[in-house]
């Protein structure tokens, strides 16, 4: 992944994990150009339909650029259809965007949403375009630091306060080895009844080991 | 400038007075001529049924099918000329292709109908184009959900429990009011379509028919195909004796 001189970065650690009865999407908070922070406090987590969210990583302004043109999408899809689109439906849109502009695309996108189909649904766009549906995913430059550490702990039919545990630490333990990670951790908890925003303040990160 | 259309009936788009079109009309003209189709929406599935009219004893049996798919769990049946079936179900297998392309997922009964009923409605527009001379029934199956919708030459189309088109539909729809759809099973309803299509045949003005019957279901796998021989030909059997009691009882 090559940015171009100055391109703002998402250097980055996202997840989304389905969980009994929804699903909960995480990101760091950090926007880097190079060295400098350009933003400490960013939101990764977009909205792209009512119960559908995405985790952007990679160019930021490729990603927003991806994303407004999915949530238009889906707008369409909902009035011509008159039902809201699946989860499927979203992370397919975002998929053939990925994948038919690959080459000039840096774009690593997870999505995550809730449907009356299929319940909490998270789908991995990586890299390529590929598209794959997982129980939960990680992306983005801090996750390679926590693969283990998730693979140890998560767990099917979580509860809903295991699912914001389980993100919290996995976000916390990534921020802390990738310089490009940092800041608050940011979470929407989405369920059939609707999506709760959570913060958490750089100073209330869990801690762990730091040596 | 004299006669039935008065020059009304020159564009498909030109207005009558009166609010008419005169194009369109006589387009529906061309689909009460033909022979009578069916569709029937019943729990678990849809069925298809069709009165294909021989029109030589030259013709092989079997060719020429009115009964066409535009998807796995699509099909589609059309009154009225042949070869404007064949255009709207190539049509429709246009969009449920470039459904699957952007979707990855198979198109639903309601946007199938939509699409098609935009695309007859814009065959009524133009000078450079007829109205489709063909009156389409589409059933779908997905997801354990079955849907059946029927369009017309003016690009209106319903959504249907049960429906009939061509010349003996009238016959076949108060047919179809006595059944009671939503408890019947898809094998019941195929002898129902059976029995229907041979009572609005008219033996007095037209020779001989084909019976074409498919069906979208559990049995089928979920798929649209052409309901077994075996299964047919005991329902033309049953159909052809109640018709025959019925016949000694009047």
């Amino acid at each position: 992944m090559s940015l171009k001189p100055g391109e703002v970065n998402l250097g980055t650690s996202i997840m989304a994990v389905a969980f009994n009865g929804g699903v909960i999407v995480g990101a760091d908070s950090r926007t880097t150009t190079g060295s400098y922070i350009a933003n400490r406090v960013t939101d990764k987590l977009t909205k792209v339909h009512d119960l559908i969210y995405c985790c952007r990583s990679g160019s930021a302004a490729d990603t927003q650029a991806v994303a407004d043109i999915v949530q238009y999408y889906l707008q369409m899809y909902s009035v011509q259809q008159d039902e809201p689109p699946t989860v499927h439906v979203a992370a397919t849109l975002f998929q053939e965007m990925c994948y038919q502009n690959k080459d000039q695309l840096s774009a690593g996108i997870i999505v995550a949403g809730w449907d009356k189909k299929k319940g909490g649904t998270v789908y991995n766009i990586p890299l390529g375009g590929a598209l794959i549906q997982q129980p939960f995913a990680i992306g983005g430059s801090g996750s390679t630091y926590i693969y283990g550490y998730c693979d140890s702990q998560y767990k099917d039919n979580m509860t809903r306060e295991e699912c914001i545990e389980f993100v919290k630490n996995s976000l916390a333990l990534a921020m802390s080895r990738d310089g490009s990670s940092g800041g608050v951790i940011r979470m929407a908890v989405i369920t059939e009844k609707g999506v709760e925003r959570l913060f958490v303040p750089g100073d209330k990160l869990p801690v762990h080991w730091q040596g | 400038m004299s006669g039935i259309g008065t020059g009304y009936d020159i564009y498909s788009s030109t207005y009558s007075p009166d609010g008419r079109l005169f194009q369109i009309e006589y387009a529906n003209k061309a689909v009460e001529n033909s022979g009578t189709a069916i569709g029937l929406r019943v729990k678990g599935g849809v069925v298809l049924a069709v009165e294909k009219l021989v029109q030589s004893k030259l013709v092989v049996p079997g060719s020429n099918k009115r009964i066409l798919s535009a998807d796995m769990h699509v099909g589609i049946v059309s009154a009225g000329l042949l070869s404007d079936g064949r255009y709207i179900a190539q049509s429709a297998r246009d969009e449920a292709k470039s459904w699957r392309d952007n979707y990855r997922q198979p198109i639903s009964g309601k946007s199938m109908a939509d699409r098609l009923g935009l695309f007859v409605q814009a065959h009524t527009l133009y000078s450079s184009v007829r109205p489709l001379g063909a009156g389409t029934i589409i059933g779908t199956y997905l997801d354990g959900e079955a849907t059946l919708y029927m369009i017309e030459p003016s690009g209106v189309y319903w959504g249907y429990h049960g429906c009939a088109v061509g010349k003996g539909k009238s016959v076949a729809k108060t047919e179809i009011e006595k059944l009671k759809l939503d408890e019947m099973s898809v094998q019941e309803a195929v002898r129902e379509a059976a029995r229907i299509i041979h009572t609005a045949h008219d033996e007095a003005k037209d020779k001989d028919f084909e019976l074409e019957i498919t069906w979208i279901c559990e049995e089928s796998k979920g798929k649209h195909t052409a309901v077994p021989k075996d299964i047919v030909e005991e329902a033309e059997r049953l159909a052809k004796e109640s018709i025959k009691s019925e016949m000694d009882d009047a």
